[in-house]
């Protein structure tokens, strides 16, 4: 068969969301971010609460998350997204309330708010994007880079005396007793972003049905702040994050404690 | 009751939607009262205590985004770590609630009363080009009453506003009458009010935003100039203030809050010994009653501020006045309130009054 | 046992040239433009070999842009 006669629209098997708008974005070529908009956009779309669904955008790359997917958002100061979550949810308690936050925002300056928001149970969906580096302000330290990962404030390095350790800000909150849901998924292959999608989806359908904080974490890669290609990035993701972040569910109950 | 408690009283009967605090003396009395009513389970206000003065003003945020009538309180320390909050709140141009019962500061200064918050209050606070409406209560009717007062102005001009009130009328006990209870807004009425709020997008076409970023320099510039409109505007109309013995008086003391009710004292113990002076207390400390102190200045031969502070409401004092009249200032720090015998004093070394 | 026909639209306008689809692509597939920019100066993808696709959709799966679409025939 010639593709003139494959392509026609009953034939069509996937095609971008209706949500996404019809705008390009401001991230880099290969940003993980990307993957994980359409996944929102099509979870939100798939799961019939688009007209419910209140976004918190974070601070970092992602500020602009509220001009790519049609739905109410809610643009917060650096690190608080969680505590506007918790309100927006308490106050609106038929809304599908998510953050969707950076690393630097959600284990470095908001973690206070992250971890509090997690402890109460607000039922919430964090999105965190790992990437282990500040993208917006140029590729910094981040509180998730890894020892001897080099960015613009560790050139030579980060070196646990003067820099602390990598902090793995899920593994606690998997210990908190106001989560349900605390897992740590990748997009680098059509198999994890399919396991993604999956994660998000039972994230949102725990906030939906009021069951406590779930957290998707997704390692992702920053390959403008790693200075690496897309693919080499996604290839040094694997050999690199995944020994400090290793994938899979943190923590899976049927409702928080 | 207690000018805080009258604080949580007002907010439950004015049909707030939610408060968000954490504790901080002089003021923790308006979050236990709120816990000890149990709103939730009446009008269904939420009421949360925070993990933090900065989470319980994002809170504060969030609801206010969602067009939800809500509101924290704080004191002096606390209000400064709100600030990043409050200069949110501002420039995406919500309505909220900001009480604070202030004590003497810098630092962690001291839990006594205080008005050093002034400038804070008055000038912005928070970074960025932004004004807070600022009632002053100096009764324990008023901390009750500019609670409806402070919500109704911050929707209509959709300005966070702020009741800036001193330690002492926060713990002052004093008879109240409360107001009606009225209902908590349906969800139908904000969406139809706060066309703005973000309430999920229901039957709208698409998504509404609630963001104080713009990146294009022109279009923040319009943004800002579309505030500064809104605060002329605010300018114009609500300017609150009472005058007391002002018709013939040859002096005038400016003060707010509870030391007004201090300069009242003194000035009756002046007049009863022919001494002709008046007394001006500006209710919005934002818009401040510049028309009113110009106008007395051209009357009076001198003004004193009588402040809990080291002269800050004097700046706009002056400011308003010009060259019409000499203004001095007295004020105590360090949570001192001084009695109406120092104030008299004030006037007398300032101005050589005889009394 | 059915074939599967696959095929695949790249909205170049809107690609960035990561390259993410041409490394998920199974079939060999997709390829970057070596020489033609779009309007933003990227190596756009475009499907080089047609007739190896199988519709799988891998590539539309881990495309950061959203701007593959992919159909599929059984036959």
């Amino acid at each position: 068969m010639k593709p003139e006669d494959i392509i026609k629209p009953e034939n069509k098997v996937y095609s971008r969301p209706r949500l996404l708008n019809d705008v390009n974005t401001h991230y880099c070529p290969g940003c993980s971010h990307g993957v994980v908009h359409k996944l929102v956009a099509e979870l939100l779309e798939e799961m019939g609460v688009e007209d419910k669904a209140i976004g918190i955008a974070p601070v970092g790359c992602a500020v602009f998350a509220y001009n790519y997917i049609d739905i109410d958002w809610i643009e917060a100061a650096h690190g608080r997204a969680p505590a506007l979550a918790t309100a927006a949810s308490r106050l609106n308690p038929e809304c599908l309330v998510f953050t969707y936050q950076g690393d630097g925002d959600l284990a470095a300056i908001g973690t206070a708010e992250t971890i509090h928001a997690a402890n109460r149970g607000e039922n919430i969906t964090i999105i965190f994007i790992n990437n282990g580096i500040y993208g917006m302000t140029g590729g910094q330290m981040a509180p998730t880079t890894l020892l001897g990962m080099k960015t613009a404030t560790t050139p030579y390095g980060r070196n646990s005396e003067l820099n602390g350790y990598p902090l793995a800000i899920t593994d606690l909150l998997a210990r908190l007793d106001g989560t349900c849901y605390v897992t740590r998924q990748a997009v680098h292959t059509p198999a994890a972003v399919r396991k993604t999608k999956a994660a998000i989806k039972k994230a949102f359908t725990n906030s939906l049905e009021k069951r406590g904080t779930s957290i998707v974490e997704i390692v992702s890669t920053c390959n403008s702040g790693w200075k690496l290609t897309p693919a080499q990035s996604n290839q040094w993701m694997v050999e690199h994050m995944f020994e400090k972040y290793p994938l899979g569910d943190l923590k899976n109950v049927e409702h928080k404690a | 009751m207690k000018g805080n408690e009258a604080i949580a009283h007002a907010a439950i009967r004015y049909g707030a939607d939610g408060y968000f605090g954490y504790p901080i003396t002089p003021q923790s009395e308006v979050l236990e009262t709120l816990a000890e009513l149990k709103p939730w389970e009446t009008t269904g206000m939420v009421v949360l205590q925070a993990e933090s003065e900065v989470a319980a003003i994002n809170m504060v945020y969030g609801g206010a985004a969602t067009g939800k009538a809500v509101m924290t309180s704080s004191s002096s320390p606390g209000v400064s770590l709100k600030q990043e909050g409050i200069s949110y709140l501002a420039a995406s141009e919500l309505p909220a609630l900001i009480v604070n019962v202030m004590r003497g500061g810098p630092g962690l200064g001291t839990i006594q009363p205080s008005q050093a918050d002034y400038f804070q209050a008055t000038k912005g606070g928070g970074h960025g080009d932004y004004h807070l409406i600022v009632l002053s209560p100096a009764t324990v009717q008023e901390m009750t009453d500019f609670v409806a007062l402070g919500f109704d102005l911050s929707f209509k001009y959709r300005t966070p506003a702020m009741i800036l009130a001193d330690g002492i009328v926060g713990q002052m006990m004093e008879k109240v009458v409360l107001p009606p209870q009225r209902p908590r807004r349906t969800e139908a009425e904000i969406r139809e009010q706060c066309p703005w709020a973000v309430t999920g997008r229901g039957s709208r076409a698409h998504g509404n935003v609630v963001t104080s970023l713009e990146l294009d320099s022109a279009k923040m510039e319009e943004n800002n100039l579309r505030f500064q409109q809104t605060y002329r505007t605010i300018e114009e109309n609500e300017v609150r203030f009472q005058e007391y013995f002002t018709d013939d008086a040859e002096y005038l003391i400016v003060a707010f809050g509870s030391v007004a009710r201090i300069c009242l004292k003194a000035i009756e113990e002046a007049r009863a010994k022919g001494v002709k002076i008046g007394l001006l207390r500006p209710i919005t400390l934002w818009p401040f009653p510049k028309a009113e102190v110009r106008r007395l200045a051209e009357q009076v031969k001198g003004i004193l501020t009588v402040e809990l502070n080291a002269g800050q409401m004097i700046e706009d004092v002056r400011l308003a006045a010009g060259e019409a009249a000499p203004v001095a200032h007295f004020g105590r720090m360090g949570g001192i309130v001084p009695n109406p015998g120092e104030v008299l004093e004030a006037l007398k070394e300032n101005f050589s009054v005889n009394i | 046992m059915a074939k599967v026909y696959g095929a695949v639209t790249v909205d170049s306008k809107r690609c960035k040239g990561c390259d993410l689809c041409v490394v998920a692509c199974p079939c060999d597939v997709l390829k970057l433009q070596p020489k033609d920019v779009n309007d933003r100066g990227y190596h756009y993808a475009f499907p080089e070999n047609p007739d190896a696709c199988i519709g799988c959709a891998a590539c539309a799966t881990v495309c950061p842009d959203a701007c593959i679409e992919v159909y599929r025939v059984r036959e």
